[in-house]
C-alpha cells in the first residue's frame, strides 16, 4: 500500500504552484493513499515485453508545408483576455524578484 | 413544443416552412425559462445571438444542411468567439474568459447553419463523473431532480433529455458523454480517438480526449458527426481517414452481424437491472438476424487504474497554462510572480482540479514514473490489443454504460475512488481509443420513493468504425422503444 505523507503532499502542492491549507493537508493526504493503492494494481501486470502506448491511432509524425498562414485573430484580441495590464503590445506580469 | 423535434422532424417542417427556425429558437428559450431552474443544465445563455442567426437563416431560406436553423446547446468548454467559456471552473468565471476565436466544432456546425443558443454545465474542466464539481453546482437529472445527470457532460445530457435543445454537444475523455447519456435516457457517441477535433476545445487530458454529440435519436447523431468529423488542419492528432456517409448505412440488414458479449463487463455484484438490460439487448441483436458471440477482454479490469495515472498526469500539464497570465482569475497585490501564480492557482481551481495536479505531478516525479506512467502506457498497448484481437472475431461489443443507474446528488461525497469507479466499464474504450455509443436500453422498476430510471446500453466497434456502430444502434433503437420515453418535468 503507498501512503502519502503530509509532508509529501505539501511538496507535491509546491512542485505544481498549489496552496494547501493545513487541514486540507490531511485531507488529501488520505485521498491520494487511497487514489495510489487503488492504481496500484497496474504493478500485477507482467509488461517485460510489452511497448507503451503514447498515440493510440498510429499516427507517427503530421507533418504539412511550411507555409505561413495569417492568424484570424489579431493581437489586440488575444492581449484582451489577459487580466494584467498591457504595457507596449506586452503583459506586464508582478516581478520575479519581488 | 418544437423543441421536442428531433433534428430530421425539425429538419423537414423547416423545409416545409410550416415552421421558422426563429420559432424553432424561440421554443427552446421558453422551454429553458421555464425548467432550468430545477435542472441547471444551461449556464450561459445566448439568447439574443441565437435569435439573430435564426433570422438571417429565415430570410435566407434554409439550405439543404439537415443542421440549417436548429438551434443547439455546447459544453461550456467549446470555444466561441465572444461568448464566456469558463469550463465551470471559476479561474476563468471571475473574469469572463472570452475567446477570441471559434473551435473547429462550433465553426463547422455554424456553417452547416446550426445556431447555439447557450452553454451546458460541466464537472470543472470536466473533471468527474457527476457535474458535482462544477463552480455552478451541479446539474440535476430530469428523471429525478435528487439524482445527478451524470457528468462530466451532465448540462448537456439533461438538455436534450429535457427538450431544452434539439442537440447538444458534449466531451469523453473517460465516459463524460456516455455515461450522463446513460443516466439522462438520451443518445452520446465516444468518436474514435482523433475522428473529431480538438481544436478550441479546453483540453483536460490531450490523448484521451475526444468531441462527440448527444441527441435524441441515432439518425441526429449521424447528421451532427457528418458534419464535425474529418481530418482538420489546426489539430494534428486528427486521422486522415475518409468520412464515409454515416446516414447511408444505417438502414442496412443486421443479418450475420457478429455481436460480441465481453464476460469482464458482467462482474460480481453490478445491478442487476442493469445486466438484464444488456442481455435482453443481445436478444433483440438476435431477433434482427445477428450472431452472438461470448468474447474474452482480460485487461478490462485495468483500464480504470490506467485511466488515473494517464489523465491526472496530462491534466497536471494542461492545468500548467492557467497561471493568471494570458487569461484568468485576477488577484489583489501579489508580492511577486511565484506569489501570483500560486495564488491564482489556490483560489481559481476546485477541489478535483488539485487532485488530479496533485496525483499527476507525484506521478510523474522522479523515481515514481517507471512504476506509474510509464507502466500505465504499456498496460495501455495490452488493452489495446485485446481490443484489436475481439473485432478480428466480432463486428460490435455490447455492454452496460454504468454499474446502476443515476446515483444521488452528494452519494460520492468525499469518497473520490468511489467516483473514479463509476467510470469501470467506460476507460477500456478511452485506452483503446476505439468508438462507442450509448443509447437508452431500458429502465429500472420503480420502488417506494425511487422513479424508473433509465439505463444505459453501450456498442462499441473498432477504430474509425463509427459506421458500425451508429448502424447496430440503429437496428436496436428501430427495435425498441426506449428513446421515446420521456421524463415529466
Amino acid at each position: 500500500m503507498t501512503t502519502l505523507s503530509a509532508t509529501q503532499v505539501r511538496h507535491i502542492a509546491k512542485l505544481a504552484r498549489l496552496e494547501i491549507g493545513d487541514e486540507e493537508v490531511e485531507k488529501y493526504a488520505k485521498e491520494l493513499t487511497a487514489i495510489f493503492t487503488y492504481i496500484e494494481q497496474l504493478s500485477e501486470v507482467d509488461t517485460s515485453k510489452v511497448q507503451a502506448t503514447a498515440q493510440v491511432t498510429g499516427t507517427v509524425n503530421a507533418l504539412r508545408e511550411d507555409i505561413i498562414h495569417p492568424s484570424p485573430i489579431d493581437r489586440e484580441a488575444l492581449l484582451g483576455t489577459s487580466p494584467l495590464p498591457i504595457v507596449d503590445d506586452q503583459i506586464e506580469t508582478p516581478s520575479a524578484h519581488g | 413544443m418544437l423543441s421536442s423535434l428531433s433534428i430530421t422532424e425539425a429538419h423537414e417542417q423547416l423545409k416545409k416552412k410550416q415552421i421558422s427556425s426563429r420559432e424553432l429558437v424561440q421554443s427552446c428559450i421558453d422551454r429553458i425559462e421555464s425548467i432550468d431552474k430545477s435542472l441547471n443544465a444551461v449556464i450561459f445563455r445566448n439568447f439574443e445571438r441565437a435569435l439573430a442567426e435564426a433570422k438571417k437563416i429565415d430570410d435566407q431560406g434554409v439550405s439543404d444542411h439537415p443542421l440549417s436553423g436548429i438551434p443547439y446547446l455546447a459544453k461550456d468548454i467549446f470555444c466561441e468567439a465572444g461568448i464566456p467559456t469558463s469550463a465551470c471552473s471559476n479561474i476563468l468565471r471571475t473574469k469572463d474568459y472570452k475567446p477570441p476565436f471559434d473551435s473547429t466544432t462550433t465553426a463547422r456546425l455554424k456553417a452547416a447553419g446550426a445556431m447555439s443558443i447557450g452553454k451546458t454545465n460541466t464537472d470543472e474542466f470536466t473533471m468527474g463523473a457527476s457535474t458535482e464539481t462544477s463552480c455552478y453546482g451541479p446539474t440535476r437529472n430530469p428523471w429525478d431532480i435528487t439524482r445527478v445527470a451524470g457528468g462530466s457532460s451532465g448540462g448537456s445530457a439533461a438538455g436534450v433529455a429535457a427538450d431544452e435543445c434539439l442537440f447538444a454537444l458534449g466531451t469523453d475523455t473517460g465516459g463524460s458523454i456516455r455515461q450522463p447519456a446513460g443516466f439522462c435516457n438520451v443518445t452520446g457517441l465516444r468518436t474514435t480517438y482523433g475522428r473529431t477535433s480538438r481544436y478550441g476545445v479546453m483540453s483536460m487530458a490531450s490523448s484521451l480526449d475526444t468531441i462527440g454529440p448527444i441527441a435524441k435519436n441515432i439518425e441526429d447523431l449521424a447528421i451532427i458527426l457528418q458534419t464535425i468529423a474529418g481530418k482538420d488542419p489546426l489539430d494534428g492528432t486528427t486521422g486522415d481517414i475518409p468520412v464515409p456517409d454515416y446516414r447511408a448505412s444505417l438502414k442496412k440488414d443486421m443479418k450475420g452481424m457478429r455481436v460480441g458479449i465481453p464476460k469482464e463487463y458482467f462482474i460480481e455484484g453490478m445491478n442487476a437491472e442493469v445486466e438484464e438490460a444488456v442481455r435482453s439487448a443481445a436478444k433483440v441483436f438476435q431477433n434482427l438476424g445477428a450472431t452472438l458471440h461470448d468474447i474474452s477482454l482480460p485487461h478490462t479490469k485495468y483500464a480504470t487504474p490506467c485511466y488515473y495515472v494517464l489523465c491526472p498526469s496530462e491534466v497536471s500539464s494542461n492545468m500548467a497554462r492557467y497561471d493568471g497570465i494570458r487569461f484568468g482569475h485576477q488577484i489583489e497585490n501579489p508580492k511577486d510572480l511565484l506569489d501570483h501564480y500560486i495564488r491564482v492557482r489556490s483560489e481559481g481551481f476546485g477541489s478535483e482540479v488539485k487532485r488530479r495536479i496533485m496525483i499527476g505531478t507525484y506521478a510523474l516525479s522522479a523515481g515514481y514514473y517507471d512504476a506509474y506512467y510509464r507502466q500505465a502506457q504499456r498496460v495501455r498497448t495490452l488493452i489495446l490489443q485485446d481490443c484489436t484481437e475481439a473485432f478480428q472475431k466480432v463486428d460490435v461489443i455490447i455492454a452496460p454504460v454504468s454499474p446502476t443507474p443515476a446515483f444521488k446528488v452528494g452519494a460520492h461525497e468525499g469518497d473520490p475512488v468511489a467516483m473514479y469507479l463509476e467510470d469501470i466499464f467506460l476507460d477500456p474504450q478511452v485506452m483503446a481509443g476505439i468508438p462507442a455509443l450509448s443509447l437508452p436500453g431500458g429502465f429500472s422498476r420503480p420502488q417506494a420513493g425511487v422513479p424508473a430510471l433509465p439505463i444505459g446500453l453501450q456498442i462499441m466497434g473498432a477504430q474509425w468504425g463509427e459506421e458500425i456502430v451508429l448502424h447496430a444502434g440503429y437496428a436496436y433503437e428501430q427495435a425498441t422503444e426506449w428513446h421515446k420515453k420521456k421524463p415529466r418535468l
